[in-house]
């Protein structure tokens, strides 16, 4: 499991590349501060190839859409397959992010 | 089956793999298997390691797993004294906790399962249980 970092024009895109859990939240943490660091505003993370996120990986998605903000950015999500729109639901958290049904919608939605 | 676990979150994902293996060879439904068992089992786990053994890489993690056809039932059991399951819980269905890092892994654990219990045998245990709907 790992993270690929992409850029389309001035959004930083993010693959997440299995589940997102407590186990390299860290890693996407540090991915995500270091292109912030480097001046991107605009995020977007695609969970097309996740399967399942815990409440660390959550955590982590709120912390960093929190200190994306503070700088006047935005973190915003797509390809959320349904267990994951439950996850979100049930934790109220489909209420703070933008999340797009494709990659395509999020980076037009910017 | 019963597995002991080094006390390391990165073991975590390739346990709720086995899990996910059983629940799909009983047929159970299919978001069973790919979400509530997993993350239960994740925030369990991550209890366990972090929590009750206190992230020392010295200790252990006991996953042990009773499966039939109409329920499966999940044990993860530490080497620590116990802590409290509830303690660092939030609610996330109130607006002030919506933007916490923490405070979710209980509520979920409880959203996803049957039941969650928590008991001292020896160590502690969380014991996961979700029966055929």
């Amino acid at each position: 499991m790992s993270f690929a970092i992409d850029k389309q024009g001035d959004i930083v895109v993010v693959d997440v590349e299995g589940q997102l859990i407590v186990g390299n939240r860290q890693e996407l943490k540090q991915k995500v501060l270091d292109e912030l660091e480097k001046g991107g505003r605009k995020f977007l993370v695609d969970f097309t190839q996740t399967g399942y996120i815990d409440s660390s990986g959550l955590g982590v998605l709120v912390s960093l859409s929190k200190k994306i903000r503070e700088q006047g950015g935005e973190l915003r999500l797509a390809n959320l397959n349904d267990d994951l729109k439950t996850l979100f639901e049930l934790t109220k958290l489909d209420t703070l992010f933008q999340i797009a049904d494709t990659r395509e919608r999020a980076l037009e939605s910017f | 089956m019963s597995i002991e676990v080094p006390n390391d979150v990165r073991y975590i994902e390739s346990v709720i793999g086995l899990i996910q293996y059983e629940c799909r060879l009983l047929d159970f439904p299919s978001r069973y298997c790919a979400l509530n068992l997993p993350v239960a089992l994740s925030e369990a786990l991550s209890n366990a390691i972090l929590r009750g053994n206190d992230d020392d890489p010295e200790k252990a993690v006991n996953v042990s797993l009773s499966a039939t056809t109409q329920s499966i039932v999940i044990e993860v059991r530490d080497e620590g004294p116990g802590f409290d399951l509830e303690a660092s819980t939030h609610d996330p269905a109130d607006p002030a906790n919506l933007e916490r890092e923490d405070g979710r892994g209980v509520f979920l654990m409880r959203a996803l399962m049957d039941r969650v219990e928590q008991f001292d045998d020896d160590g502690n245990v969380v014991r996961l249980t979700i029966g055929r709907p």
